[in-house]
């Protein structure tokens, strides 16, 4: 079943730019430039690209807090802006700066009146609290006030006040910016469980890349407003060329250098007695391996997968230099 | 009522913040008492005013008051509609199942303003007691349902004032001085401004429905600009004409929101 459908969304907004004393001359920007995405029910989607790239815009055309400038756009068959509040029910957002709980209120208080704001059935919210506290960890500061909580504490809250009216979909935009790498951990198992768990639609946006290795199967990545990559991360390594290394030690330097189609040496240290190999996948590692044996007494070898973070960037200047 | 829960928890907001509260009802009440000063100042000067006496005017005055502080309180807040745009923090009330404006009034409900409102009630009972107002059934319930329908009025120009802060937030100025501005207008007989005032506040806007013509109702006197009798009892429905269409004003307004970045 299809949960999201967008098809030629477009969002653009006049700048003003100074260009002399008193004049002002309005300029169109498109944020969002013609963009399609189907997403399908229990997919969990990474939405990636540098900042200003137009996720967030993307994010929220789909959450009715935008309107699109032209195209199509329908979250669970609906039209997200004239139909804002029957939408809201069903989906779940997580907009990292924007709060949804009461600053000044203990966090229990938020939840009460979330269930109320969603018209939850008692039950229903006492389950899935329950279940979120269980899983979140929420027990030791439900009773601080939100103003005092810590922002690892606040994001877990948030991630709780989202998800107690049971959304079909859930937006999160950047859930894991400004946490420590405990709550990080704590927020990516949940949200990896909640994957798993395969009811829930979830579509994130995130610069941390350790967040799409975790989480997402699928990636989309989009450059000023267009999506330039969409499939597995895989894909995307072997679309833009990534490469995995080898470092080999040996017990003594290599009398001659191997010629191998796709290999190349990175680095030499320890006076050639550890090599860094790059392979660009012409190559299998193994043959690359089997050739070092016989000429030379392996000591240790080791492979590097590569960096997913290192495969964006690149693909982030070769957009910005065309 | 997921409002009443809303205001509930904004209420027990404020109330964390109980001393800052006391001071903030006390000098609103303060507000209350200046409206009622400037009308005494002013009679102590001239023994009428646009043709009308001390004991008519203060009704008018007392009736504007009552609107206002009553407009004050409930939609009076959405002034804060540019905090909410410029920080971004509109997107979390869209995000939610219930109507955008609703939520702003209920979530910054502003606790200290109930004491102008209470004053105000106060100060109209007083004027309806000192001016000659022969009190029927019919004008019971005028002098009742006028500052509900004027609060209306005025709710209505808080929220297209403030709505325009979508298309330019730095649209304070704007909006003070068509309410607070208002206030000002609505407590005076519409005989002393020019006609180019009356024809733009007092009837494009309204101003005229929220105290003038029902005073005129409540104490019997003909218009001496000669309009009919009838516009004393229309407040009610020129409430509901401005809250329509500042009703309008605002869906226009969240369509063209922007948010902000990130």
């Amino acid at each position: 079943m299809t949960v999201i459908e967008a098809r030629g969304l477009r969002k653009e907004f006049t700048v003003r730019v100074k260009s002399g004393w008193l004049r002002r001359r309005t300029r169109v920007v498109a944020a969002v430039d013609g963009i399609a995405l189907t997403v399908e029910r229990g997919e969990m989607v990474g939405y990636i690209g540098p900042n200003g790239a137009g996720k967030s815009t993307t994010l929220k055309m789909l959450t009715g807090v935008l309107y699109p400038s032209a195209g199509l756009v329908r979250v669970c068959g609906l039209e997200p802006v004239p139909q804002r509040t029957r939408l809201a029910r069903r989906i779940g957002v997580v907009f990292g700066q924007r709060s949804q709980l009461w600053w000044d209120l203990p966090l229990r208080d938020s939840f009460a009146l979330l269930r109320h704001v969603y018209a939850v059935p008692a039950t229903e919210h006492a389950g899935r609290l329950v279940h979120c506290r269980r899983l979140l960890d929420l027990d030791a500061f439900l009773d601080v006030p939100v103003r005092q909580l810590s922002l690892g504490q606040r994001m877990r809250g948030e991630l709780t006040a989202a998800l107690l009216h049971g959304p079909e979909v859930l937006f999160l935009d950047e859930p894991t910016i400004g946490l420590d790498l405990v709550s990080k951990q704590a927020v990516r198992a949940f949200l990896a469980a909640l994957g798993a768990a395969g009811d829930t639609t979830i579509v994130l946006t995130t610069h941390d890349l350790a967040d799409i290795e975790r989480l997402c199967r699928r990636l989309v990545v989009i450059d000023q407003g267009r999506i330039v990559h969409d499939g597995s991360l895989d894909e995307l390594h072997a679309r833009y060329g990534s490469r995995r290394r080898l470092v080999v030690d040996l017990d003594e330097p290599l009398a001659a250098p191997l010629a191998l189609p796709g290999v190349t040496v990175e680095s030499t240290q320890a006076n050639g007695r550890r090599i860094t190999y790059v392979l660009d996948g012409t190559t299998a590692a193994g043959d690359l391996v089997s050739r070092l044996a016989e000429a030379a007494a392996l000591r240790d070898i080791s492979v590097l997968e590569p960096d997913i973070e290192d495969v964006v960037a690149r693909l982030y200047t070769r957009q910005a230099t065309p | 009522m997921a409002y009443r829960h809303l205001l509930g928890a904004q209420v027990r907001s404020q109330a964390q913040y109980r001393a800052s509260l006391a001071v903030d009802v006390a000098g609103s009440v303060l507000f209350g008492v200046l409206d009622i000063v400037s009308v005494v100042v002013l009679f102590r000067v001239t023994p009428t005013l646009g043709g009308f006496g001390f004991a008519e005017v203060f009704l008018m005055t007392a009736l504007a008051s009552c609107a206002f502080a009553t407009a004050d309180l409930v939609v009076g807040n959405v002034e804060r509609l540019r905090q909410y745009v410029r920080s971004g923090l509109f997107d979390a009330l869209l995000v939610r199942p219930l109507s955008s404006l609703a939520q702003l009034m209920a979530m910054d409900v502003a606790t200290r303003r109930v004491g102008r409102v209470a004053f105000g009630v106060v100060m109209l009972v007083l004027a309806a007691a000192n001016a000659p107002v022969e009190l029927t059934p019919a004008r019971l319930a005028l002098l009742t349902v006028t500052p509900i329908a004027g609060a209306v009025i005025f709710g209505a120009v808080f929220v297209a004032t403030a709505t325009v802060a979508f298309w330019w937030i730095e649209s304070g100025e704007i909006a003070n001085g068509l309410t607070y501005g208002g206030l000002n207008f609505t407590q005076y007989p519409i005989t002393i401004y020019s006609a180019l005032f009356r024809r733009l506040f007092a009837y494009a806007v309204g101003f005229a429905f929220v105290a003038y013509y029902p005073t005129l109702a409540l104490i019997d006197r003909p218009d001496p600009l000669g309009a009919p009798a009838f516009l004393g009892y229309a407040a009610p429905a020129i409430a509901v004409m401005a809250a329509f269409a500042a009703g309008l004003v605002w869906q226009t307004g969240v369509r063209h929101y922007r948010s902000t970045g990130s």
